[in-house]
């Protein structure tokens, strides 16, 4: 059995495993585990991951959680091209940098952006206040800013002249708000610009691919009673 | 000038990038950035870091953020003993699993008890809802278990027979909530036993060293707080009511 990833590209980190794994051409089984259904609750998955958490790898008796530590793994098992993550010591620590700072900020805040803008009151039927789903969004329009001002400035890529992990992890976060329908290139040119660019290194028919999922979560059909009662503990707890 | 750390070790993040630093011999200069004081909102520190948050390292021109990013550097650049960052494929995946997972799973809910048992009520003058606390117990008790059952399991580190990062790391946001004299490691003799180990393999003076400022936080004089930064605190503070 070669390498496995399970995933669900309606996830952030799982698109951006699943770019990175197509894009250098590195071979896998893919295995879906549809979160909406709740897949990721069942006995099945969690003998591949107890923390019943997408994306999980699988290589031979090898098991991995942890986007970013997934990412590492790919890169340094399949020799990937350098820029990805630069083999300079100071081009490697920018990408390590911005990987350690999405967790509590970007990633958080697309995250909450999805869940209040579309998947609370769509999905499973909770109506989200104004104020909150305001709170939410003014969130994220400051990380937005962070990420221009600190991060990206006036580079091609969020590290340096290339793309890198960084970027990769960056995109498939914003696309999240995308899908909910929040334009969050609009009125930021640099960033758009930076979007395009991300999307042409990527290839364009693979980010759309990638990307099908979430661009249609606000058409996702409302959760039954039992599934949302299953899924909705662990939504909580993840969105805090 | 060589290179520059900026640091208080009130923070678990300074703490693990002192700690490793102090431990590995590698010079350099340590610059207080006060947070009690709220100097990290000064604007000679957000010209370091327009993030405004610690630790950060300034080598020559070159600045950085974010304790893992520190570490990794620090590990490449100095060429620290392999234990630290293990070279082997799995062992290093562990590594990097455990640094990504602990950002919310560990960090976050360990510094949020602290805020809980003492800075929120000292600060504020009010407690905190003994749901929200029960809440945050809840959380780190799950944390501690997971923590347990897949990173430690019946190793002596989290890697194997050697301290790494990861334990580092594992242990400086564990003792966080020790500056609210909240000890986490008294549910779990396992828990306690490897604290030890760390702390042993550390040097429990430079452990003790580390973690003054932190036990000493309930001594401290808070209407010496900045006004600014109180009332800043009190607003981030919303969430927690």
């Amino acid at each position: 059995m070669g390498l496995e990833l399970y995933l669900d590209l309606l996830s952030q980190p799982c698109r951006a495993v699943y770019i990175f794994a197509k894009k250098n051409g590195i071979p896998f089984e893919l295995r879906p585990v549809e979160l909406i259904r709740g897949q990721h609750l069942s006995d099945a998955f969690a003998q591949v991951n107890p923390l019943k958490k997408v994306p999980a790898l699988r290589d031979g008796d090898f098991t991995l959680t942890e986007s970013v530590a997934i990412l590492l793994y790919l890169t340094r098992k399949y020799k990937v091209p350098d820029y990805w993550y630069p083999q300079d010591l100071q081009a490697r620590a920018l990408v390590d940098e911005y990987l350690a700072w999405q967790h509590t900020a970007l990633r958080r805040n697309c995250l909450r952006t999805l869940w209040h803008k579309v998947m609370f009151p769509v999905f499973m039927g909770e109506p989200v206040s104004p104020q909150m789903l305001a709170a939410t969004l003014a969130e994220l329009d400051v990380t937005l800013q962070l990420l221009e001002d600190k991060f990206l400035q006036n580079k091609a890529f969020l590290t340096g002249p290339h793309i890198s992990l960084a970027d990769l992890v960056a995109i498939t976060e914003l696309m999240h708000p995308v899908g909910a329908g929040c334009q969050v290139f609009e009125g930021r040119p640099k960033l758009a610009a930076w979007r395009q660019r991300v999307e042409a290194a990527v290839g364009k028919d693979l980010f759309r691919e990638a990307h099908e999922v979430i661009l249609k979560a606000k058409d996702f059909p409302p959760a039954d009673p039992t599934t949302k009662q299953k899924l909705m503990p662990r939504v909580l707890a993840m969105i805090q | 000038m060589g290179l520059e750390l900026y640091l208080d070790l009130l923070s678990a993040p300074c703490r693990a990038v002192y700690i490793f630093a102090k431990k590995n011999s590698i010079p350099f200069d340590f610059q207080f950035v006060d947070l009690l004081k709220g100097h990290h909102h000064s604007k000679e520190y957000i010209d370091i870091n327009p993030l405004r948050r610690l630790p950060s390292l300034k080598d020559g021109k070159f600045i950085l953020s974010e304790s893992m990013a520190i570490l990794f550097y620090l590990c490449r650049k100095y060429s620290t003993p392999s234990h630290w960052y293990p070279p082997d494929l799995h062992t290093r995946a562990r590594v990097d699993e455990f640094m990504a997972w602990q950002h919310t799973a560990i960090q976050l809910p360990m510094s949020k008890m602290l805020w809980i048992k003492l800075l929120i009520p000292m600060i504020t003058g009010e407690e905190v809802s003994a749901e929200k606390t029960e809440q945050i117990l809840e959380e780190v008790k799950n944390s501690l278990k997971l923590f347990e059952e897949k990173f430690l399991q019946d190793k002596l580190f989290i890697t194997g027979d050697k301290i790494s990062l990861a334990d580092l790391v594992a242990l400086v946001d564990m003792m966080q909530p020790v500056g609210g004299n909240h000890n986490v490691f008294l549910n779990s003799s396992k828990l306690a036993e490897w604290r030890m180990r760390v702390e042993l393999a550390i040097g429990s003076g430079l452990f003790w060293e580390a973690h003054e400022r932190l036990v000493k936080l309930a001594e401290w004089d808070c209407s010496t707080l900045d006004p600014m930064v109180k009332e800043r605190i009190c607003e981030f503070l919303q969430k927690y009511k």
